[in-house]
């Protein structure tokens, strides 16, 4: 398993080197991340190694959605509202060029004072930002735009109105929908990948993943708490699970690791975009020219395979 | 939390944890009105309380047997195991914890796939079992529920789903999390290919199970009292101090927020099962 996903990194190095879109950029810097992630493969991440992740991953400073869609997206133009009961501030919509071409972004959104958390409700979406998503992947594939996710949350909100307009519900159709889509997508976790709430804008044709972000079945806390019976056992469950990039690109989950600059994405949200936008273009480059029935399928067929089996 | 049936108070977030054996009362004790049972009476009344109608749990067997005509069960992929790829270990190994849960449920992992008739109507079957670590899903139960649908395609019946789940199976970490979409992705080959999914949610159906396969039928039913939440009630008191109404989560509240099309008594069940697949049935 491991040395599928270094053949997949080693493709990634020798792309990036390539490129002549980070000419007399950060790119030295870059090609030797990429070597050190390569180097990494062969070591596990050690438990101190996978708990800096959670920390980045949650880091204040750490660019999010709007953040990436004023810098990778020329025009943005933001969508509101789910068509049926509210615009859910949690999840962000809208129209972009990328390379010349429209595509449609959904993505997480938190906030970074007091009042903008509240607002954003912390990337906790409710039903309603769901909804939203799927009407933004609608229009995607009415008008044959590609589609880019984002993805950042500590999970899908727990509260009794959430239950009560059908969070599981919406969570199983806006996967739905996106197995659906006939159009190219692209999903991005650029922090925290919480749960059903994450995956539920993450069935995509190629899933990318920043170096520093994780992704994962339950939060560290949460985890820590059911198990150990003691949330303050967080780091031992993320060191159990293992929410790290690294691991979810051994696991199959994800395609591509996508690097950040110096110690992470907080130190240099321009760079950090930059890096991200070349993935999201590659990424597209690849599954741009197939038949979309084709590509549907192959889509399905990858989720399709993932899972452990033993035989009794 | 305590409600008119105390029926919220199952340790869904502890996913097969031995639950404490205080304040839980026997398992043939109606947490409804108290009334106790010898467990054959229990099993002629389908585990219904003849007494208040409480819902008791149904293992998978039994849930098959209380279904489908009698001797047309054929079982599919009985051989599918866990393989633990995390080598996870919290303060027992998970494979410790899927022994204990298989020589306890005489089951291999939380669901059991197969095919069989309802009131003459072939179908396939995929029925969670609560026993085995909370119903939880992990790869298992992911690869059989997509085998199921891929296998009532070919077929070209419907498949039937009975789920009793506490969600993601955590040993499993992300890889848990991926048999969400992996199972959506199937039930979408599966109507493509012009099968029905007729989802059965039965106490409680929780977490990543409710998130994506038990949401998605084409008819969704549910028993009466059984907790159908993504979020836990516990997760969501903790998470934000709300007060919880007292039917919080439940089929009833569920069914008036119109997330499901039917509340069905388990003495239903059969027969309204047998009406759909007779309406989804072709000729």
């Amino acid at each position: 398993m491991a040395s599928e996903a270094e053949i997949r990194l080693r493709e990634r190095l020798s792309k990036l080197g390539a490129m002549k879109l980070l000419r007399g950029t950060k790119l030295s810097g870059e090609l030797d991340r990429l070597q050190d992630q390569l180097d990494k493969l062969k070591e596990e991440p050690s438990a101190e190694d996978i708990w800096r992740s959670v920390e980045l991953a949650r880091h204040q400073d750490r660019p999010y959605t709007l953040d990436y869609a004023g810098r990778i997206f020329e025009d943005f133009f933001e969508l509101h509202g789910d068509r049926g009961r509210a615009d859910d501030h949690a999840i962000v919509t809208g129209l972009g060029m990328l390379d010349g071409h429209t595509v449609v972004l959904v993505g997480h959104q938190k906030g970074r004072d007091l009042k903008e958390r509240t607002r954003r409700n912390f990337g906790m979406a409710y039903p309603e930002g769901y909804r939203k998503s799927m009407r933004a992947m609608t229009l995607a594939d009415r008008h044959g735009f590609p589609l880019v996710t984002m993805v950042d949350t500590p999970g899908a909100y727990p509260g009794v109105a959430a239950e009560q307009h059908g969070q599981g519900g919406a969570i199983a159709r806006s996967q739905a929908a996106m197995a659906r889509l006939s159009v190219p997508t692209v999903a991005c976790v650029i922090g925290e990948g919480g749960s059903g709430g994450a995956v539920a804008i993450a069935v995509a044709d190629r899933v990318l993943m920043q170096e520093n972000a994780i992704y994962s079945v339950i939060s560290p806390e949460g985890c820590a708490a059911i198990l150990w019976r003691d949330a303050g056992e967080a780091r031992k469950a993320a060191a159990a699970f293992r929410p790290d990039a690294t691991h979810c690109l051994e696991l199959g989950v994800i395609d591509t690791i996508v690097p950040e600059p110096g110690l992470g994405a907080h130190e240099d949200a321009d760079a950090a975009a930059q890096l991200l936008r070349s993935a999201i273009v590659e990424a597209l480059d690849e599954i741009d020219s197939m038949d979309p029935d084709e590509r549907r399928r192959e889509r399905r067929a990858k989720y399709r395979r993932m899972g452990a089996l033993a035989f009794a | 939390m305590s409600s008119g049936q105390g029926r919220v108070d199952v340790e869904v977030e502890s996913k097969g944890e031995s639950t404490p054996a205080k304040e839980k009362g026997h398992p043939n004790t109606c947490p409804g009105c108290g009334s106790h049972y010898r467990d054959d009476e229990l099993e002629r009344s389908l585990r219904v309380c003849p007494q208040c109608g409480h819902h008791f749990p149904v293992g998978a067997r039994e849930r098959i047997e209380q279904l489908v005509d009698p001797e047309t069960f054929v079982e599919e992929d009985e051989e599918l195991r866990s393989a633990d790829v995390l080598g996870f270990f919290d303060l027992r190994p998970y494979t410790e914890r899927l022994a204990e849960a298989e020589v306890s449920t005489g089951l291999g992992d939380a669901l059991v796939a197969g095919s069989a008739a309802i009131e003459d109507q072939p179908c396939r079957l995929a029925i969670m079992d609560f026993a085995f670590m909370g119903g939880s899903m992990g790869s298992v139960v992911g690869e059989k529920f997509v085998r199921a649908c891929e296998s009532a395609t070919e077929a070209g019946v419907p498949l039937v789903s009975v789920s009793a789940s506490g969600g993601a199976r955590m040993q499993e970490g992300i890889l848990a999390l991926m048999q969400l979409p992996k199972t959506v992705c199937a039930i979408e080959e599966l109507h493509e290919g012009g099968s029905a999914l007729l989802s059965v949610l039965t106490h409680p159906t929780t977490g990543g199970v409710l998130a994506s396969f038990a949401s998605l039928g084409d008819v969704v039913l549910a028993e009466p009292g059984a907790l159908m939440s993504f979020a836990g009630p516990r997760v969501v008191a903790q998470t934000t101090r709300e007060k919880l109404p007292d039917d919080f989560g439940l089929a009833e509240s569920n069914y008036r927020f119109g997330h499901l099309d039917a509340i069905v008594p388990r003495s239903e069940l059969r027969p309204t099962l047998g009406r759909l697949l007779r309406l989804f049935g072709r000729a």
